[in-house]
């Protein structure tokens, strides 16, 4: 490469024509290639991405009929509404709730499947995965039916053993947890799969000389296990944070909210808001809440992450 | 130069010409041929022949017009047409007419022709249309939009009526037969017999299928009952109006003492829930379009059988029936808005309103207080005549009644679709709040939503 950046193209331009102009200098640089070729990328980012991010912003920033900026304003009247306090607390419990859950049941079921020899874990694996694997909005259809006020098929089964009836999605709390429970259904296989394929990235050496050492098994999970899987773990419950905060079907299908707004989450309060009452900013504004401590959160998360490999390396 | 005189630079110079003369001509030949082309996105019928009507009328004023007519039928199952109005109204393209749900003329009202001029002539032929359409359709004194047809419904009561006779010892058929007349005791059919009934078939383990969710048969049936009490949440000018209002904590403690006899899992059922109630035989009433009567004629014929529609009570200010209207609105960017005025107005013809009724077996209901006597709501059965009363007809003293109103649509819209009324009832009856500590909460939510404009 030549000392301006430029790629050196033996007997090209000046074998041919002369010296090359500017535009052929700039066109050669190994800057402006890279730029071309990322120029795609951009292109889908800048469009899909920043472009419904800003234009987002910009609409929670309207009056409702749209016709006037109005700054904050639609953020202020979120905060001082009681429904939206409970909507905070119940995509929050619901998030974190779900997602700790998700991940230790995915832990566990990694551990389990990866002690299986590796013969007999297709199938396993492939059994496990079938609730990841069909679509959310239609699974959810059938505990739906499971759950149903009238005809709860769970409450059937509970009455052969004499149990009284559960009102699943009638009582804010139990519906909090079947609305819980189906997340955690879906997801954990997620976290399962994925813990499974760093739990196989650990050196089997390292184990050994851990057995050596005469580690306990609690030991070799906390010093040996744990810190090789940290990166995983931690982008894993990231991407699934987010994920389970942005959740819109499983409340819309079981509970649409109810009762009392106390099942609602970000996204079904946000489209009830927005397109059912036709309030779009509002439902904007309520959507784009968690934006900035999701953005904190995912920004510790990925240092930590950066720097365990740092440490690492 | 070729040898037979015709050269690349004739072909070129010739073939430009007749271009030139075809573009030139073409608006005049396409104007003469046809009137244009109209599209049409109307909503995609619960009824599975319902659209048959629409198609037809469509196509045979397009053919009489020499418009092509482009007709989308566009679900409601998961909003699909509240995005597609959505989107639609954000990039100022799509349909020429659209079918909006009931709150969405006043929420799309800047964006849609004025429609005077075809309501006019309508109203001139056909009578007035009922309070609450012309509520949610003409905004700001201007009809934004034609109360549709297709789609609208009303929401009385559907009752099994040897339930009634047996638990209550009311003869519903004989209160309200099928004929113009109000039978014995119809006078005394208000909210105090209906809560007596309700006690008694509760007892009997047929408890009434009132659903108290935040879905629309909930929203609905509870304010028309508020309305029936005078209770109202909101002025027309947007003052909240819940503050030492006796009318609204009458209202109030009377749904609450009625929601002591519902099933108790009430609290979450969906739309389906209560039709589901009445066709496995549990409940002996709901409220509901004619849909949960025709669905348990095919899937539970007995019971069908013993189902009669009658207006729903009476309160100390009247009777109201829950109106749940579709309205049809031309965009104000559509290039062809004269056929669309057009052809709304053969839609909503008498003998159009007729055909789009009978095909839907009854369940459409047209905006016209003049159009309640179709014979199809005379003939449907069995038993013959149980839809008779489903349409409100004069002698029903009855008012169609939409939840929240006269609060000024945009914040009415916003009360209902949160389900403010019906959430005021469970924060007493099932969360153990006082009146006024939920009467305080409904205050604020209505400032939060006016504040919001």
């Amino acid at each position: 490469m030549a000392a301006d950046g430029s790629l050196a193209v033996a007997g090209s331009a000046e074998a041919v024509g002369g010296r090359p102009n500017s535009l052929q200098r700039f066109a050669r640089r190994r800057s402006t290639i890279a730029f071309v070729m990322t120029v795609p990328l951009l292109a889908v980012i800048i469009g899909l991405v920043a472009y419904p991010a800003l234009f987002g912003i910009y609409l929670s920033m309207l009056n409702r009929r749209m016709t006037e900026f109005v700054g904050t304003f639609n953020y202020e009247l979120l905060i001082e509404s009681e429904t939206f306090w409970n909507v905070f607390f119940q995509s929050c419990f619901f998030a974190i709730t779900a997602v700790l859950l998700k991940a230790l049941i995915g832990f566990w079921l990694a551990h389990m499947l990866h002690h299986i020899p590796n013969n007999r874990q297709r199938k396993w694996r492939g059994m496990l995965l079938v609730p990841w694997v069909i679509p959310p909005a239609l699974s959810t259809l059938g505990w739906w039916w499971m759950f149903d006020p009238s005809y709860s098929s769970i409450n059937w089964l509970l009455s052969i053993l004499s149990v009284p009836e559960v009102p699943w999605l009638g009582h804010h709390w139990w519906a909090r947890i079947a609305i819980i429970m189906v997340n955690v259904w879906i997801g954990a296989p997620f976290f399962m799969i994925m813990y499974l394929a760093a739990l196989k990235s650990v050196p089997e050496q390292l184990y050994e000389a851990a057995a050596i050492d005469g580690a306990t098994s609690w030991q070799r999970l906390r010093y040996v296990t744990l810190p090789m899987m940290a990166n995983i773990i931690s982008i894993t419950v990231l991407f699934s944070l987010i994920v389970t905060f942005a959740n819109y079907d499983i409340v819309r299908v079981l509970t649409n909210g109810g009762p009392r707004d106390l099942t609602h989450v970000f996204a079904s309060y946000a489209f009830q808001v927005g397109i059912l009452s036709g309030n779009i900013p509002r439902g904007a504004a309520v959507s784009l809440f968690m934006f900035p401590f999701l953005a904190v959160c995912a920004f510790f998360v990925l240092r930590g992450v950066v720097r365990r490999n740092k440490e690492q390396m | 130069m070729s040898k037979h005189g015709i050269t690349r630079r004739h072909v070129l110079r010739n073939g430009a010409g007749v271009l030139a003369a075809t573009a030139v001509g073409a608006p005049m030949v396409h104007a003469q041929g046809t009137g244009g082309s109209l599209r049409c996105g109307f909503w995609d019928h619960w009824v599975p022949v319902g659209n048959n009507a629409i198609r037809e009328l469509c196509a045979e004023w397009g053919q009489k017009n020499r418009v092509n007519v482009q007709v989308d039928f566009i679900t409601s199952v998961g909003n699909q047409n509240l995005l597609t109005i959505a989107a639609q109204a954000q990039s100022r393209s799509g349909h020429d007419i659209l079918a909006f749900p009931t709150w969405e003329p006043a929420s799309k009202a800047d964006l849609l022709e004025p429609v005077d001029d075809v309501m006019g002539r309508l109203i001139q032929k056909y009578g007035p249309v009922n309070a609450a359409a012309e509520y949610l359709g003409k905004i700001r004194g201007k009809w934004v939009a034609v109360p549709a047809v297709s789609g609208t419904q009303f929401k009385p009561a559907c009752v099994r009526f040897d339930l009634l006779q047996q638990h209550a010892g009311i003869d519903i058929r004989a209160m309200w037969p099928a004929s113009d007349t109000r039978g014995p005791g119809a006078d005394s059919w208000n909210w105090d017999t209906f809560l007596t009934a309700a006690e008694k078939c509760h007892a009997a383990g047929h408890p009434f299928g009132l659903p108290m969710g935040s879905f629309t048969d909930a929203v609905d049936w509870v304010g028309a009952c508020f309305a029936s009490f005078g209770a109202s949440v909101m002025d027309a000018r947007g003052n909240v109006t819940v503050r030492g209002n006796a009318k609204l904590r009458q209202a109030v403690e009377y749904v609450v003492r009625l929601s002591r006899f519902l099933p108790d899992d009430v609290w979450a059922w969906d739309d389906a829930s209560n039709n589901r109630a009445l066709i496995s035989g549990r409940s002996a009433l709901i409220f509901n379009p004619p849909s949960a009567w025709a669905v348990a004629k095919r899937d539970n014929p007995q019971v069908a059988e013993k189902c009669w529609t009658v207006p729903p009570p009476s309160g100390p200010e009247g009777r109201f029936t829950p109106y749940l209207p579709y309205f049809w609105g031309i965009w104000s960017f559509s290039r062809a808005k004269p056929a669309a005025k057009a052809l709304l107005e053969f839609l909503s013809e008498r003998t159009s309103a007729e055909k789009q009724t009978t095909t839907s077996n009854g369940y459409d209901i047209p905006p016209f207080t003049s159009m309640s006597d179709f014979a199809v709501w005379a003939n449907e059965g069995p038993p013959t005549g149980t839809i008779y009363n489903y349409p409100i007809k004069p002698h029903h003293n009855a008012t169609a009644s939409i939840a929240f109103a006269p609060a000024p649509a945009e914040f009415a819209v916003q009360a209902y679709q949160q389900g403010l009324n019906t959430k005021t009832i469970a924060r007493i009856a099932q969360a153990g709040e006082t009146v006024d500590q939920a009467l305080g909460w409904l205050e604020r939510e209505l400032t939060n939503i006016r504040r919001g404009g």
